[in-house]
């Protein structure tokens, strides 16, 4: 089977999208002619022709806005906001408008449109080219949030997030863009090349939304990941020998409720990893529901693992990205309580 | 050393207890602003970005370049539809305050504006309005009906209760989803008009935005993409002069006027009495001719004045004298088309004291019909079940598992 990187399994789903259905649209800054600041949409302006794929002006309010229009129009946009860090200014597009426009014109109109944008830290990216906003996309009624963490996942969640007919969020983890990263950011780079999870099939296939990959079974402690984290709570769990099941959530919202509560009922721990900060963070509405759901089964507070509640620092990168050795003391603390 | 620097806030000419005065509002003659051919360079009528297109005279006279365009059937059929949305109005501000509803907006003193704009567009056509365009619905043959049920948010409310009263949508009727956030539709009527284009589509959209609202990024976002993609699109700034409290000279700042925006973007811009329902359809015809033919985008500034409140929610009197609207120099736009039917003897004060009558009489039966299916303080209302529905295409399982523990 061919193998991909995550930038070539991303832009093979808009290709094959775009094949499929001629009101599949991509835009967005730098996107194309020169394919885009990741290489995510390269070649498609030359395949498709610049109405199907075009650059934007630096406006992700106009990029977001105007997609909302040609999705109303009938159209399917697949749009890219370059970094998550530049979303802000589309916030109120994606919340206010995107998110309630079938519920609030009864499905008169409705925003079938994915807005893709590169997350997380590990580059050396600072403040502004870091940051993980996926729960203030969570937090919203009408969006469904994903961040895919491999090729294979990658392709078939953006063809599948592009066939939904509602507004999809797609957050890419930039750090896992050429390979994997579990985290030890001074080894060599693994690239995908060598990864099974970077094989991925030519053509049309889905990955369907709203449900959960388990990574990794096991009966000690079940740790909930998503994005680079699925990497780091692998190398945390080889290194420290416990027997975790990791579940790769892969949707955020929906979430995949059973797979969670199965799990965790199952091994009666749960330590929840995620690299955005800590406060109010998408780990604080796992917790909630292993609590909710699960409580007679824990043997264990429930523990997260995550940035820390400030900006994300340049020079002190490895000091915040939330890597294997703290994963493993929370693994070790649980299985200690 | 250098003075020390002073600070502004621009203040409108006169505040309550002054007496009102609008000396300082240069209005064209009527008839006297030349009309371009609609493949201008938009260099070559920058100063219609400063005029006002007119085109009845004090006579009641149509006059001037952009005059002759409607018949007297259409011309009756425009004063038909802008008296409809006053009575509607009447009727619909007196349900609120009689607690039929939470929340109105009405219309008085710009009804020309949606009214003779949507007889310029064609069957698919779209509309991005705001709260205040309800014209749009009344002159397309929208069910007046369906209108009250809305604001009612009763049984047969078509957008299911979820929206605050004339926060209307009506895609049959060209006649996009009202956000309530302002602006944010400005984007996306440039959006539909490139999806339009990028399909090798006919049809056309049309943006709308209120004077203070020119100030959200939105606007801007709108122009810089109309303007890079010539995109089919009609850029409509109703000036009805206040943002709620707030003038019209704190969203405008040092530009002249709000048509003058499009110039910097290379877009015409036109303004236009908005009082003046001849010259609104006028105006709107060359723009959308312009859309229709790949010439892109306008920019249209309506300058009107809003005799009302902003919603039932606030007192006009609190920030401008109470006479202010007397004293608008571009007058009453149903008065004026009705002088001017009068002059052509088309129409009698006779027959407008009849239809007014026979209007407010079928306004009267629909407002009947419509609170036999219940008012949002009696009810019947969509139910609470409802309210789960649509958030997305298919219920998601955590939002299933809230409607059970709702109870509904």
């Amino acid at each position: 089977m061919p193998r991909k990187t995550m930038v070539e399994a991303i832009r093979d789903a808009m290709d094959v999208s775009m094949q499929r259905d001629e009101n599949v649209v991509v835009f967005g800054e730098d996107v194309g002619y020169f394919g885009g600041v990741f290489r995510c949409t390269q070649g498609l302006q030359q395949k498709f022709g610049a109405s199907r794929c075009f650059d934007a002006p630096i406006s992700e309010l106009g990029i977001v806005g105007a997609a909302v229009g040609m999705a109303a129009y009938g159209l399917r946009p697949c749009v890219e906001i370059q970094f998550a860090d530049y979303m802000y200014p589309a916030y109120d597009q994606i919340v206010s408008e995107a998110a309630r426009l079938r519920y609030r014109s009864n499905g008169q109109f409705t925003a079938p449109m994915v807005v893709r944008m590169p997350t997380g830290g590990g580059i050396f990216g600072g403040q502004t080219h870091s940051q993980s906003p996926e729960a203030l996309f969570t937090h919203v009624s009408g969006l469904t949030t994903i961040v895919p963490s491999n090729p294979y996942d990658a392709k078939g969640l953006l063809i599948a997030a592009i066939e939904d007919n509602d507004p999809v969020i797609f957050l890419e983890p930039k750090r896992l863009y050429n390979g994997p990263f579990d985290g030890h950011h001074d080894r060599p780079v693994m690239p995908w090349a060598r990864h099974p999870q970077g094989e991925v099939p030519d053509g049309h296939y889905t990955v369907p939304l709203g449900k959960a990959a388990i990574r990794r079974e096991g009966i000690a402690v079940t740790v909930l990941a998503y994005g680079t984290m699925v990497f780091v709570a692998e190398a945390a769990v080889q290194e420290t020998g416990i027997d975790a099941e990791i579940i790769d959530l892969r949707t955020l919202v929906p979430y995949d409720l059973d797979t969670i509560v199965a799990s965790v009922k199952k091994t009666g721990r749960c330590v929840i990893v995620h690299e955005a900060t800590m406060t109010s963070g998408f780990g604080a509405e796992l917790s909630a529901l292993v609590q909710e759901n699960c409580f007679y089964h824990l043997e264990a507070p429930v523990v997260r693992v995550a940035g820390w509640d400030t900006p994300y620092p340049h020079a002190q990168e490895w000091d915040y990205f939330p890597g294997p050795a703290r994963v493993g003391q929370a693994l070790k603390s649980v299985m200690e309580a | 050393m250098s003075s020390p620097l002073s600070f502004q806030v621009p203040e409108p000419a006169v505040r309550p207890g002054g007496a009102p005065d609008f000396s300082d509002v240069p209005i064209s003659r009527a008839g006297e602003v030349r009309r371009p051919p609609v493949d201008v360079a938009p260099e070559d009528i920058r100063d219609l970005a400063f005029a006002i297109i007119r085109v009845l005279n004090r006579d009641s006279e149509a006059v001037g370049p952009w005059a002759g365009l409607l018949n007297d059937a259409q011309l009756l059929e425009g004063l038909r539809h802008m008296m409809t949305l006053r009575a509607f109005d009447a009727r619909m501000q007196m349900a609120q305050r009689q607690g039929k509803t939470s929340f109105y907006m009405q219309h008085m003193g710009e009804e020309a504006v949606s009214c003779a704009f949507r007889m310029a567009l064609e069957p698919g056509d779209m509309n991005f309005p705001t709260y205040r365009q309800a014209g749009l619905l009344i002159a397309g043959g929208y069910p007046m009906l369906d209108m009250m049920c809305q604001i009612y948010s009763n049984e047969l409310d078509p957008l299911k209760g979820r929206q605050l009263p004339v926060l209307y949508s009506a895609r049959d009727h060209g006649f996009f989803s009202v956000s309530g956030n302002l602006a944010t539709q400005y984007i996306q009527a440039v959006g539909w008009a490139m999806a339009s284009a990028m399909k090798r589509d006919t049809k056309i959209a049309a943006g709308w935005i209120g004077d203070g609202s020119t100030a959200e990024s939105d606007f801007h976002a709108a122009l810089v993409f109309a303007s890079t993609y010539k995109a089919p699109v009609v850029l409509n700034i109703v000036n009805n002069q206040w943002a709620i409290s707030t003038f019209q000279g704190i969203a405008r700042g040092g530009s002249g006027t709000f048509a003058a925006r499009g110039l910097g973007f290379g877009i015409p811009a036109l303004r236009v009495d908005g009082n003046d329902y001849l010259a609104v359809h006028a105006v709107a015809q060359w723009a959308v001719e312009r859309a229709r033919r790949n010439l892109g985008p306008t920019v249209i500034e309506y300058v009107t004045y809003r005799v009302g409140a902003h919603s039932t929610s606030d007192d006009p009197s609190a920030y401008r004298p109470k006479t202010e609207s007397d004293a608008w120099p571009l007058g009453d736009p149903v008065l004026r088309l009705k002088n001017h039917l009068i002059r052509r003897g088309a129409w009698s004060e006779d027959r407008h004291k009849q239809a007014e009558a026979e209007i407010l009489s079928s306004v009267i039966a629909v407002q009947k019909e419509a609170e036999t299916h219940g008012t949002l303080h009696t009810g019947p209302h969509p139910s609470a079940r409802d309210m789960f529905e649509g958030v997305f295409e298919q219920m998601p399982p955590h939002l299933r598992r809230q409607r059970q523990q709702g109870g509904v």
